[in-house]
């Protein structure tokens, strides 16, 4: 059993990526997610794993030279809110145009523009759908808890590494701020030279070897057929990512009429709907993604086939029923797709939930 | 004598640098922008850098640097290369980390990482091509064009009211404390460019040195967007550039060290 | 055993780090918790407060439309919360600055002047224990053993002289609650 502490969710970020062997972490202040970089500043990892800890003019100095060190092949992750990951979109399409791994939070806020600092899930296109500009992917993971804060570091970047690709851990001010009890992970030591050299020899900017070809990490091809090639080689990825990648839990959806569709904070909201509807004599289960993307479309196409409906639960005007939409269609189902969100940074109450369902369904 | 005679290895004077790929640069003739790439391969083969030098790519005429000079390197995001250079840089101590910047990239959009990374001090050269437009695009007007340039933008010459006034970015930077070494230079005569190679040298050194950020700004000619012969670019940059970005050292704060510290 | 709490009143009360010591002592009693804040500028002379869940069993939301215990420091928590108790729940409030007492016949109301008792100790800071030591009274969610070993935990090494004089407090908060009035009767 790991160290138990009670920590907020920002602060279980910093300790996570000390502990998983980060070699770097660049930052610029944004509400709700500060705690993340004053924890790693008060920690002074460089006095310990060795660990860099910058803090940059601006998110897009920030993702920028998160793409110059994920290029010579370290670990680095950065983390920001709406407003800067609009910033960083540029820097996150050149990092997977270039096919580098790192990972990137989003303690997502209400927004549009500089919009509001309480928690909201109004972010899910941005990460999902790509943000930046060109056909590219992001594998995202959504925590519902400050313990899979902790545990979403390391898979984060296990699954950037695997595809060198961007990951992003897509969050909220709800789990960033709140504290419970985590089960830290233990450390595990940074990779050394030669093992950056094994993982990345053949791509990241280590230096040029003698009698080797040099590596050039670039998103630049001005070629249209190469270009059109590497597009394909992207897609591949994405393709296999979908294939390999996908998780959710389902929590009763066995005997389940309806099915709540939630992640994250929304989704523990939901939890306790869940045991409020049944009470009621309400057959209601949830169904919780933990990759948005890869989404589950196989989970949700089999659900479709034996329940009345679905209720997307989100902190957002609704953005992630498109997906539970595409996934019910493309399964060739019929079944009655609802949306309930709130907005503007309020998260939705348990009761709301359930008179939406009983309005919605019943 | 015959040509078989003097073609023989003991008569060389000159030969390209091994680190200068076997590639035909895409810069037009009379460009500045061959000279200095030339420059900065040989001193890294001369002082022996060549596994230990990453470069970070700008956006502009310069971007394809990368498939000229054969070492390791990023293509950065248009002005974001100091951004760049400080992730690898900061991860990498050991490495020797340098951009190649023009003056649209360096100046402009990326003036903010271009202040931050030289007042942090990252350990980095920045070598930055002024010639005062945008040459990729097609000669716009860029933020170091000079009063008066007429450019696409500008087409009947930059106009301080309408236009704003050309930025004298290397100036700026000299007076940040981060900065150990910012200078000047020029590539248009034999002598100019044995100056700027001595200059791009001591930037080296001090990145090596960890004395902080170096900066070489080279005033360069873009006779293809100036819509001038080379030879009269070199004297319009001469009579027009000189007086309003006069050459040599802004700040030198090594050379009153001794040479060796024992 | 699950227990709902919010705690509410002005930022600077100590309303978040009462929460922060109550959540502690439930871990070190292993149960699960949540602490969940209102945050940002909300925090800023305005009113700050902190949801606590202390459950045996693992905590499904954070956020809850109505409460087993509300704590409440100020009017404005009053005007908010008092609402948002549950039928037989529990409601536990400092007098001072309450210019309209609580009205719910449906709930237990508990009173304790902690305010006043604070100043009185020479330390208006052990107000939050003051508190606190009250909540522990009426619901013995975790022991006063745990709370000591939660001040250890959640206190800076530095402050662990302090110790005392928070249990102190806490002890004196069980000595002077008030019941103001009882829905079992």
């Amino acid at each position: 059993m790991g160290e138990l502490r009670l920590m907020k969710g920002n602060e279980v970020l910093a300790e996570a990526a000390i502990r998983c062997g980060c070699d770097g972490y660049f930052g610029y202040p944004i509400t709700p997610q500060s705690e993340v970089m004053e924890t790693l500043m008060a920690s002074e990892p460089w006095n310990t794993t060795g660990m860099v800890v910058l803090q940059a003019e601006s998110e897009v100095a920030v993702i920028n030279m998160v793409y110059g060190a994920a290029g010579s092949g370290k670990k680095v992750m950065a983390s920001s809110s709406g407003p800067g990951i609009s910033l960083m979109s540029e820097g996150i399409s050149y990092i997977a145009g270039a096919e580098l791994p790192c990972l990137i939070v989003n303690v997502q806020r209400g927004g549009p523009g500089l919009g509001t600092i309480q928690p909201s899930q109004a972010d899910y296109f941005q990460a999902v759908k790509g943000g930046g500009h060109g056909d590219y992917k992001m594998i995202v993971l959504a925590p519902a808890s400050v313990q899979e804060m902790n545990d979403f570091v390391d898979l984060g970047f296990e699954l950037a590494f695997k595809y060198r690709n961007p990951a992003m851990i897509l969050t909220d001010g709800a789990i960033g701020q709140m504290m419970e009890k985590v089960e830290l992970s233990d450390y595990k030591p940074r990779n050394t030279v030669d093992e950056i050299e094994k993982i990345a020899g053949n791509w990241a900017t280590t230096g040029k070897k003698p009698g080797n070809r040099r590596n050039v990490v670039t998103s630049l091809e001005l070629d249209s057929a190469r270009m059109e090639e590497n597009n394909l080689r992207f897609q591949q990825k994405y393709k296999k990512m979908e294939e390999e990648e996908c998780r959710f839990e389902e929590i009763l959806c066995s005997d389940a009429e309806y099915v709540i569709v939630a992640y994250g904070t929304s989704s523990r909201v939901c939890q306790k709907s869940l045991e409020i509807a049944r009470s009621k004599g309400f057959k209601v289960g949830l169904l919780r993604p933990i990759t948005l993307f890869p989404f589950p479309k196989k989970a949700i196409a089999k659900l479709a086939e034996k329940v009345k409906g679905f209720l997307s639960v989100e902190m957002n005007a609704g953005q992630m029923i498109e997906d539970i939409k595409m996934s019910v269609y493309e399964a060739g189902k019929n079944v009655r797709i609802e949306h309930f969100g709130r907005m503007g940074g309020i998260i939705p109450t348990p009761g709301e939930v359930v008179d939406e369902l009983e309005q919605k369904f019943s | 004598m015959e040509l078989i005679d003097i073609i023989k290895q003991e008569n060389i004077v000159y030969k390209k640098s091994k680190v200068l790929n076997d590639v035909v640069m895409h810069y037009c003739p009379g460009c500045s922008h061959g000279t200095v790439q030339k420059v900065i391969a040989e001193l890294i083969e001369e002082l022996d850098l060549q596994e230990r030098a990453i470069g970070v790519a700008p956006v502009g005429c310069s971007v394809f640097i990368y498939n000229y000079i054969e070492v390791d390197w990023q293509e950065a995001a248009h002005g974001r290369a100091p951004a760049v250079a400080t992730g690898i840089s900061r991860l990498n101590p050991d490495k020797f980390v340098f951009t190649y910047q023009g003056d649209g990239d360096l100046a402009s959009i990326g003036s903010g990482e271009t202040l931050h990374a030289c007042n942090r001090g990252e350990n980095i050269l920045i070598i930055f091509i002024n010639n005062g437009i945008y040459g990729m695009t097609g000669g716009q007007m860029a933020p170091t064009t000079i009063e008066g340039m007429v450019t696409s933008t500008t087409p009947f010459g930059r106009n301080a009211e309408l236009n704003g006034h050309p930025l004298k970015i290397t100036e700026l930077i000299a007076k940040l404390p981060g900065t150990s070494y910012v200078t000047r230079q020029s590539v248009h005569t034999a002598a100019a460019v044995r100056k700027c190679k001595k200059a791009i040298k001591k930037g080296i050194q001090n990145v090596l040195e960890k004395k902080g950020t170096s900066f070489v700004e080279v005033v360069s000619t873009c006779n293809s967007g100036w819509k001038m012969t080379p030879v009269a670019a070199n004297k319009w940059m001469e009579e027009n550039m000189f007086p309003f970005y006069p050459l040599g050292d802004l700040k030198d704060d090594i050379k009153d060290e001794p040479a060796s510290k024992n | 055993m699950t227990e709902e709490i919010i705690i509410a009143g002005f930022g600077g009360q100590g309303v978040l780090s009462m929460g922060k010591i109550l959540a502690y002592s439930g871990i070190m009693e292993g149960k699960e918790v949540t602490w969940f804040p209102s945050y940002g500028p909300e925090m800023r002379g305005g009113t700050a407060n902190v949801t606590i869940i202390v459950s045996d069993v693992k905590i499904s939301s954070p956020v809850l439309h109505e409460y087993d215990t509300a704590i409440i420091l100020n009017q404005q928590s009053m005007d908010k919360f008092e609402k948002m108790i549950k039928p037989g729940g529990t409601l536990l409030y400092d007098p001072n600055g309450i210019i309209y007492p609580p009205k719910r016949k449906d709930i237990d109301i508990y009173m304790v002047e902690a305010t006043k008792t604070s100043v009185e100790m020479g330390n208006p800071k052990v107000f939050n224990m003051i508190v606190l030591g009250s909540f522990l009274k009426i619901k013995t969610v975790v022991t006063l053993d745990n709370v000591e070993k939660g001040l250890q935990k959640s206190l800076p090494e530095r402050y662990h002289d302090l110790i005392k004089l928070n249990i102190d407090a806490i002890k004196k908060g069980q000595e002077i609650i008030e019941v103001v009035y009882s829905c079992r009767n």
